[in-house]
């Protein structure tokens, strides 16, 4: 841990020293490899499988970026990290985007030096205890022991949460996930907090899931998104759109099944999407087959959220404030025209 | 001890040729000279550079971050702290979890390792190979694989709360530390304190007469009895008189925990424990060299004289051990407070888990605070070797 923070660290400051104006997408494509930094594995958003492969919602938003730019989804490297190294990790240029469940804040939107793209999961944070404590709400946790992962706005919310609602409460903190849900599991907190979806994936880890529940309340705004390094707005804008894509994907009904017919429609809007009409994807540095590119490789945002997180994944979390706009949820991407 | 022959002070134009290197004339010099100018504009370059594009690319630098509101909580505080402090009280709550690891571990770690190495020289066969067994085991394990044991293996596996082992009806271990009646001082507190301050001043004053008389009339008094009896009697009559200077608040159980009391969390107890057992392995092969490079000699005079072994080791043999034991000693102090930082692994709010972790993760300011974390860590080191130095220097003049 301490290791590979020291070494983000001196990265930084040596490509702090070094680095002129980025053109990030020139460098890539020279190097023939997008790198994408991720988590050290949290089922649904981004963990290895036991051959290697990554897969997770964050994963897919990397997978979608290759295929825009390479047309080729395997040519990606990725970085995982844990929290508090995530950030040194994107300024110093070890990754192109940091795609790993972060949670999107003024502070961190201005001064780490990178922007949020866009949200990806609307979450927010709660809490997981064992069923033998019969606790049914997060309010009768008075004097209970919190275990949490350090680097993250959970240590914060906790804090203000408790401080709120005049409870008192011990917070150990861990520097991994892993490290925290054993102490958790050992029995040396009662609770285990992180984001909701989190808890989910986590719950699956423990020997046995049935024994644990989530608490129904949940304490704050936890808007993930990927982000990227200030300072190239051709770069930015391409995250950004990638991602928009694909929730315009969802709402035009273009499936990863449909997606070859779809690109043969006469109507407008989806021959601007294709690129049968106009560049718009030539405008942002791409090609003009750039969604079609997306939705092939990852389907499209509904798609990736079920096959990851949703019905058809071990989690099986609801849609929930992730669907679309027009179904009841708050996903909204402007439109590609 | 032998007195060394002393070479001729030399002159300082040798002395500066021997400082750089050895280097003849002004030739030499100026080759240094450029050197350093140039390693000083390389280093300016560095800072100079990082600072422009820091700037460019708008990530916040600077130290002002250091007096915004932390937020967050931490488990073990020995001064008050809340989460409406500024990081600074965070820098300060870290930096002195690690110094009171750091301070009990080399405690620990020097009473074991003195006594394991006074085991493995023991001519008792059992003591010397069970001593030389700990030796081997604990300095040939990971120490980080050490503390993970003593945390998940040993006291994880401790009950909770609710079914804690209990002492005595006040003292509780479980899964959440150990916790014993807090001690909170009440009216007869001062005089028991004056009575212990005057105890100890006169435990001094005893011993000074006793050298005395032994160095002007070589007259050997025993002293202890009057010692115990101003350390401990003095005290003890002053609260028979003033009542009991403190009353203990035993600690209950309520809720999920116990409330009241003292507690020490087992991340604490975990460190501690590894810590100091697995200095300790080191510090015995390093007190047993240094008793060992005494020349036998020495003990056979001691015993010639009439003194008794443990006086003999006690007077002669450990004072002349000390010199060649002080310094790697000094090493073995310095590795036991770096090594505290793997307290992050078991989620001890050591320095470096509070502010070079999620100090660092919330603010994003990772060269300011891992500059911070590193000059606080080297200012650590430096002052400790600075006392053992100074330890060390006291010990070879009294030597002579």
């Amino acid at each position: 841990m301490k290791r590979v923070s020291l070494a983000f660290t001196l990265a930084l400051a040596a490509g702090l020293s070094t680095q002129a104006t980025a053109q990030t997408l020139k460098t890539i494509k020279d190097r023939g490899m997008l790198s994408c930094g991720v988590s050290q594995g949290l089922p649904g958003f981004s963990s290895p499988d036991d051959k290697g492969n990554w897969t997770g919602l964050d994963v897919d938003i990397c997978r979608a970026v290759a295929a825009a730019v390479f047309n080729d989804p395997t040519k990606i490297k990725f970085v995982p990290l844990s929290a508090k190294d995530r950030f040194t990790a994107l300024q110093s240029g070890e990754i192109d985007v940091l795609s790993r469940n972060t949670t999107w804040t003024l502070s961190r939107d201005t001064s780490l030096g990178a922007n949020f793209t866009g949200v990806t999961y609307y979450d927010g944070q709660g809490f997981l205890v064992k069923k033998s404590l019969k606790v049914n709400s997060a309010l009768e946790l008075n004097s209970a022991s919190v275990c949490v992962q350090t680097g993250t706005t959970t240590e914060q919310n906790l804090a203000d949460y408790f401080k709120g609602n005049n409870m008192k409460y011990e917070v150990i903190a861990f520097g991994t996930a892993d490290e925290a849900v054993k102490a958790y599991e050992s029995g040396r907190c009662d609770v285990f907090t992180t984001d909701v979806s989190g808890l989910y994936a986590e719950r699956l880890k423990l020997s046995n899931p049935a024994d644990h529940a989530v608490l129904p309340e949940v304490i704050s705004k936890e808007p993930l998104g990927p982000m990227v390094r200030h300072g190239d707005d051709q770069w930015f804008d391409i995250v950004k759109w990638v991602l928009f894509a694909m929730i315009d994907a969802e709402e035009l009904g273009v499936t990863q099944k449909n997606v070859d017919d779809m690109a043969k429609s006469d109507k407008p809007e989806l021959k601007r999407a294709f690129g049968t009409d106009g560049n718009l994807g030539e405008q942002l540095g791409l090609t003009k087959d750039w969604v079609s590119r997306i939705v092939k490789t990852v389907g499209n945002y509904g798609e990736s959220f079920d096959r990851n997180v949703g019905s058809g994944s071990k989690l099986g979390i609801a849609r929930g404030l992730n669907q679309l706009w027009n179904k009841g949820g708050i996903q909204y991407a402007p439109p590609i025209r | 001890m032998s007195i060394e022959p002393r070479a001729p002070p030399p002159q300082f134009a040798a002395r500066l040729r021997h400082a750089l290197g050895g280097r003849a004339g002004w030739r030499g010099l100026f080759v240094q000279i450029l050197f350093v100018a140039a390693l000083a504009w390389i280093g300016y370059e560095i800072a100079a550079n990082a600072r422009a594009n820091l700037e460019t690319q708008r990530i916040t630098s600077g130290f002002e971050f250091l007096k915004n509101t932390a937020g967050f909580d931490v488990s073990q505080n020995l001064i008050p702290y809340s989460g409406s402090d500024p990081y600074t009280r965070v820098l300060l709550v870290g930096l002195l979890n690690t110094l009171v690891v750091s301070i009990i571990g080399i405690f620990f770690a020097t009473v074991i390792g003195f006594l394991v190495a006074l085991g493995r020289l023991s001519p008792n066969w059992l003591l010397s190979r069970i001593s030389g067994g700990y030796v081997e085991l604990l300095r040939n394990l990971p120490v980080l694989f050490q503390i993970l044991f003593w945390y998940l293996a040993v006291l994880a596996a401790l009950q909770n709360p609710r079914q804690s082992v209990a002492l005595f009806g006040s003292f509780f271990l479980s899964n959440r530390g150990f916790v014993i009646p807090k001690p909170i001082g009440t009216a007869g507190f001062e005089p028991f304190a004056v009575a212990v301050l005057v105890g100890i001043v006169a435990s001094l004053l005893w011993r000074r007469y006793a050298r005395r008389q032994l160095f002007e009339s070589g007259r050997m008094i025993r002293i202890w009895p009057y010692v115990v009896g101003s350390l401990i009697g003095l005290p003890l009559v002053t609260s028979l008189v003033f009542g009991a200077p403190v009353t203990f608040e035993i600690p209950e159980l309520k809720g999920f925990n116990f409330s009241g009391g003292s507690r020490l969390i087992p991340e604490f107890v975990a460190l501690t424990l590894a810590l100091s057992t697995y200095t300790a392995a080191f510090i015995a092969e390093i007190v047993r060299a240094g008793i060992l490079s005494v020349h036998r000699g020495q003990m056979e005079a001691g015993a010639s004289l009439g003194l008794s072994r443990g006086s003999t080791l006690r007077l002669i043999v450990v004072p002349q051990a000390l010199r060649v034991i002080l310094p790697p000693l000094t090493n073995q102090y310095l590795n036991l407070t770096k090594n505290s930082s793997l307290a992050v692994g078991i989620g001890y709010p050591d320095l470096f888990s509070v502010f070079a972790g999620t100090t660092l993760s919330q603010t994003g300011q990772a060269i300011e605070i891992i500059g911070i974390t590193m000059g606080v860590y080297l200012l650590i080191s430096l002052v400790t070797s600075a006392i053992m130095s100074f330890y060390s220097w006291r010990i070879s003049r009294s030597l002579g």
